[in-house]
């Protein structure tokens, strides 16, 4: 088990040595994720560990990929998504085109989603979804569009539940265990790597999802990308959290309004 | 921090539970008064439904609400908290809670050992850690911690649980203090710091 001040050790390594920079990570969660890389990876000492950090570039790539957390699903929290089509999708209807910012995408399946939404509301032609994370092999999983069929069932019923009518696997053709979307549906995607601690805006945005991403942070460092956020929206452009994740503690509270009972904002002022 | 040192608590218990857990808290929580003379966190096994209906129904049993925790919530003294469907609940030095994401554990999102241990790390003597009914084995490496940094554990007698594998679990690994009733559990919560 890795102690505070081992943790601290390796961090700085981190930041001074490859530039990555999770000092303002939260540090419970932090040190659950090096803990569980220490054992997965059966370093007989913290030494070890971080020798390895320090001179591995491959072991880095490894290392930074399994400290952050990449467990995400199509269609997570139906409602949500149900008030995306009901209460967004239809305010940004009236838009010739429409730029979507998925942050910290991970495997992409939040990005297909999305997708799939703005088609049922013919809007993905003139949409550009542009999906950003840390890690590059993550997103080049999303760049194929191709999953795991096992969780396709449970997807499906959450697309049922987020107010989809269609035939949800007519979306995607399936082989040998996974599955491909169809290229229209990625066709509008654009794949990029993007640090939110230290990579700056790169557009302006109609909406910002970024959901189950700032629970990693700690409230500096939110504050921090939120007034990212804040100034890669457009006027009246709505910004989504993960369920338990919140504008409380900020002070982007004060421009925006909560829509109904989803983690959605709108900025207005 | 600072201004959080005020209300932050000093003495805090833990609880977790599974199958048949949720009616033992519906006795327990009745029983306690407000104000509360520590922090009370509860973990529950649960479906992954982001509704909170489980703390809307704590609640109306309780002379002390029980609030669903959002992330960055400050621990208060006093207060009870419950651990949201589908996340990890982990507290941090500064006396605030974080959530995380991440793989289940113990086929468990909430998972009992993730909190048990992470409370265990901040709280070390001041905290009581207790294990209610369950099927699963989720509990028992976190009261080991617990109790590793000098904290109390207790374990719901196996015989009055509904399923009595998981505190069976816990006791046959030799990490339990005390195998309590439901009375007893209450005393301990109510007990003066």
């Amino acid at each position: 088990m890795i102690n505070e001040q081992e943790l601290a050790l390796l961090l700085t390594d981190l930041l001074d040595v490859h530039g990555y920079d999770f000092t303002h990570y939260s540090r419970a969660s932090l040190t659950r994720r090096v803990n569980r890389l220490w054992s997965l990876d059966k370093f007989p000492s913290f030494a070890e560990l971080r020798y390895r950090v320090r001179t591995d570039t491959d072991y880095l790539k490894r290392f930074v990929e399994g400290i952050t957390v990449n467990v995400t699903e199509m269609f997570r929290d139906p409602l949500f998504y149900r008030t995306l089509r009901t209460d967004v999708l239809t305010m940004l209807q009236a838009k010739p085109f429409i730029r979507i910012w998925h942050a910290g995408c991970s495997t992409g399946e939040e990005v297909f989603s999305m997708a799939i939404l703005l088609k049922e509301a013919g809007l993905l032609t003139r949409a550009l979804l542009y999906a950003t994370d840390l890690n590059t092999e993550v997103l080049e999983q999303a760049r194929k569009g191709i999953f795991p069929l096992g969780p396709m069932k449970q997807y499906s019923e959450n697309y049922l539940l987020s107010g989809g009518r269609a035939d949800f696997s007519g979306y995607y053709t399936a082989q040998y265990g996974h599955v491909k979307f169809s290229d229209d549906l990625s066709e509008r995607m654009v794949f990029s790597t993007h640090n939110l601690v230290s990579d700056r805006s790169f557009n302006e945005f109609d909406l910002i999802l970024c959901r189950n991403v700032l629970i990693y942070f700690d409230k500096e460092l939110q504050e921090r990308v939120l007034n990212l956020f804040d100034s890669s929206l457009g006027p009246l452009g709505y910004l989504a959290l993960g369920s338990k994740e919140t504008l409380k503690f900020s002070s982007l509270q004060l421009t925006y309004k909560q829509l109904a009972t989803e983690k959605i904002w709108r900025k207005i002022g | 921090m600072a201004e959080n040192r005020l209300s932050s608590p000093r003495r805090v218990v833990v609880i977790g539970g599974s199958t048949g857990s949720i009616e033992v808290l519906l006795q327990v929580l009745p029983a306690l008064p407000a104000p509360l003379p520590c922090t009370l966190i509860i973990v529950v096994h649960r479906r992954n439904t982001a509704d909170s209906t489980l703390a809307s129904l704590f609640t109306m049993r309780s002379a002390v609400p029980v609030n669903e925790v959002d992330d960055k919530d400050p621990v208060e003294a006093g207060h009870i908290y419950l651990a949201p469907a589908d996340y990890h609940l982990l507290v941090e030095t500064d006396h605030t809670f974080s959530l995380d994401d991440s793989e289940k554990v113990n086929y468990s999102r909430p998972s009992i050992d993730v909190t048990f241990e992470s409370a265990a790390a901040v709280y070390g003597p001041a905290l009581t850690g207790i294990l209610l009914s369950g099927a699963n084995a989720d509990g028992t490496r976190g009261l080991a911690m617990i109790r590793q940094r000098g904290g109390l554990t207790l374990a719901q007698q196996p015989e009055s649980a509904q399923v009595g594998f998981m505190p069976q679990q816990a006791i046959r690994q030799q990490v339990v203090d005390r195998v309590v009733s439901i009375d007893e559990i209450i005393a301990e919560l109510i007990r003066p710091v």
